[in-house]
């Protein structure tokens, strides 16, 4: 599968509370309403940006530190972003973007800048940067959680196989 | 040689659990013993569970549901959150723990639900918190909840352990959150990231059951998957009168191989704080002695036990909350507001000035019961200090123990609590 979008660059240690604030997760379980939300806290503009077109979240280390929010990767997909890079992930964000069908990514962001145009070719393991002209490598996932991303997710892997078929 | 080296305590767990030998990097499904959700994430787990087809949960004696991030509900929208957990509960048998009844990561243990040697996990980051009781426990998602709570069972990457070897006596003053602070601060927000912590130690072993359950509360903050102590004879003493369960108790071979040794040295740690806006920007309190403060909070998963109050009322009984401070306390449970009451602390409290709400998560997580205003200091016995963490981005949360957060309450600015102790001035 190949993902290409537009690059949206951030930081190192973007938490969940960055990416949808407590103070949204807990009223209501609407994920497109709550989508509008996403990132605010560092870009305001970034749901409006993002949604028309789609794109790739660029960020540093430590990608989705803090809490078990679901919410994280669901506004992420329900604000049209279709994948996350970042030279890092807190694990339970990385968890619960596979089993919501989130492409997740670990590569050296740092040659990625905003606005780049990506192409990411998951099965490759590699990054095109269109924009630069260069190819950013990575480790493809391990099995288990390929074949959960693969599935669309835990849910469709549960209806698909009636459990865990790992 | 083909002698095979020995396991730490999350290899040995999850072999267990597993039935097979898992070593740190294999990937394993394995059994869960208990599987937990809260009101920010269980309706999610509800709706992922009916998605899936499921069509009953792997166990209802081994679920339950907590209402305690926005207890009792401050919102329309939440309500029908917590009625959707309610009917869920009646419709699988899954135990709903209702408004009052006190934070997940206390009431889980609290009740006996989790026995020293078990393997589970929580729709909530701080799951973690059981480590401290030799539970091996970590936070998931809510799809991964609906999953654990439909199957009995999920997948986990067998992780490398980091020892943290604490030795000596802390100081008079200072406690296990100001230990957790301070290693926070030295191994960085992602310094466990995929890891285990595994703590030991005389320090360790000095602390009381509640004071280390403070530090694998925080093992989160360093990104770990577990923060995993021995079971001794305070643990297995901490169990009694608590459930049916046996603990069967997981000791580290002596033998077992770590990724890193870390060594901290009791007696040097003083009283520290996490300063804005993130738990590893640590420092020791003399760098922010006097800082003016608007909002002081005692509770938490962190630090709202008994001995929490405790500490915290021994500093404030005969003593006021300064002028124009504000200072909230929520008691972890329901059980340690009861006893906190027939021990006179809750009495001490309101003498000083505190307002007292319910046992829950409100005030940390932003959802009620003590928003700060713009631009306002707060000092908080919790475990996060995020932008808008407390419900309002303009405000700058600075993370403390009980005893700091007594003693700056009283002055109105962030105060040295040794002062109070053994050695101090008063």
């Amino acid at each position: 599968m190949t993902i290409a979008e537009r690059a949206f660059k951030f930081g190192d240690d973007i938490n969940t509370d960055y990416i949808i604030s407590g103070k949204y997760k807990f009223k209501s379980t609407d994920m497109d309403d709550m989508a509008t939300h996403a990132m605010e806290e560092l870009d305001p503009d970034y749901f409006a940006k993002v949604k028309p077109q789609g794109g790739i979240l660029v960020a540093g280390r430590n990608f989705g530190m803090g809490s078990s929010r679901e919410q994280a990767p669901l506004v992420l997909i329900h604000s049209n972003t279709k994948a996350v890079l970042a030279k890092s992930f807190a694990r339970i964000f990385f968890r619960n973007a596979i089993n919501t069908g989130l492409p997740v990514v670990e590569c050296d962001t740092d040659l990625i800048d905003d606005g780049d145009e990506l192409a990411l070719d998951l099965e490759a393991g590699v990054v095109h940067d269109h924009t630069k002209g260069i190819d950013v490598p990575f480790a493809p996932l391990p099995p288990v959680m390929a074949t959960l991303l693969a599935d669309g997710g835990l849910v469709e892997h549960f209806r698909k196989h009636g459990g865990f078929a790992l | 040689m083909s002698e095979i080296a020995g396991k730490t305590i999350a290899e040995k767990i999850l072999s267990a659990h597993a039935g097979m030998d898992a070593r740190a990097g294999d990937i394993v499904v394995a059994d869960v013993d208990f599987v937990m959700g809260q009101d920010g994430t269980s309706p999610l787990a509800i709706r992922a569970f009916e998605r899936m087809g499921a069509e009953g949960l792997f166990d209802p004696k081994k679920v339950a549901l907590v209402i305690d991030h926005s207890s009792p509900s401050p919102l329309e929208g939440v309500s029908a959150l917590h009625t959707i957990m309610r009917e869920f509960g009646k419709r699988t048998g899954a135990k709903v723990y209702d408004i009052g009844c006190g934070v997940c990561h206390q009431l889980i243990p609290e009740q006996g639900h989790v026995v020293p040697g078990d393997l589970m996990v929580g729709c909530d980051s701080h799951t973690c918190t059981y480590g401290a009781l030799n539970v091996f426990s970590t936070g998931v998602g809510s799809t991964d909840g609906a999953a654990a709570m439909a199957a009995g069972k999920l997948w986990f990457k067998v992780p490398e352990t980091i020892r943290v070897v604490a030795e000596g006596e802390l100081p008079p003053g200072s406690f296990s959150k100001d230990l957790v602070l301070h290693l926070a601060g030295r191994l960085g927000a992602d310094g466990a990231t995929y890891k285990s912590l595994e703590f030991s130690g005389s320090t360790i072993d000095d602390l009381s059951v509640e004071a280390r359950m403070t530090i694998s509360n925080m093992a989160i903050e360093m990104g770990a998957k577990a923060g995993l102590m021995r079971a001794d004879a305070k643990t297995l003493a901490w169990y009694e009168g608590r459930g049916e369960r046996t603990p069967a108790p997981v000791d580290p071979d002596l033998d077992a191989v770590y990724c890193d040794e870390v060594p901290l040295d009791a007696r040097t740690i003083g009283p520290h704080v996490a300063k804005p806006h993130s738990v590893d920007n640590a420092a020791p309190i003399e760098e922010v002695l006097g800082t003016p403060i608007a909002q002081g909070f005692l509770g938490t998963c962190t630090n709202g036990r008994f001995e929490d109050l405790a500490i915290a009322a021994g500093i404030l009984a005969g003593r006021k909350v300064a002028d124009g401070v504000r200072f909230i306390v929520a008691p972890a449970s329901r059980r340690i507001y009861l006893d906190a009451m027939e021990a006179g602390l809750i009495q001490t409290l309101v003498e000083a000035g505190a307002a007292v709400v319910t046992p829950g998560c409100g005030p940390c997580v932003g959802t009620h019961n003590g928003v700060p205003s713009d631009g306002e200091n707060v000092i908080s016995t919790a475990n996060r200090n995020f932008k808008g963490r407390m419900g309002n981005s303009n405000a700058f949360i600075y993370l403390a123990s009980p005893a700091t957060v007594a003693a700056s309450v009283i002055e109105g600015a962030i105060a040295d609590p040794r002062q109070y102790f053994e050695g101090g001035e008063r």
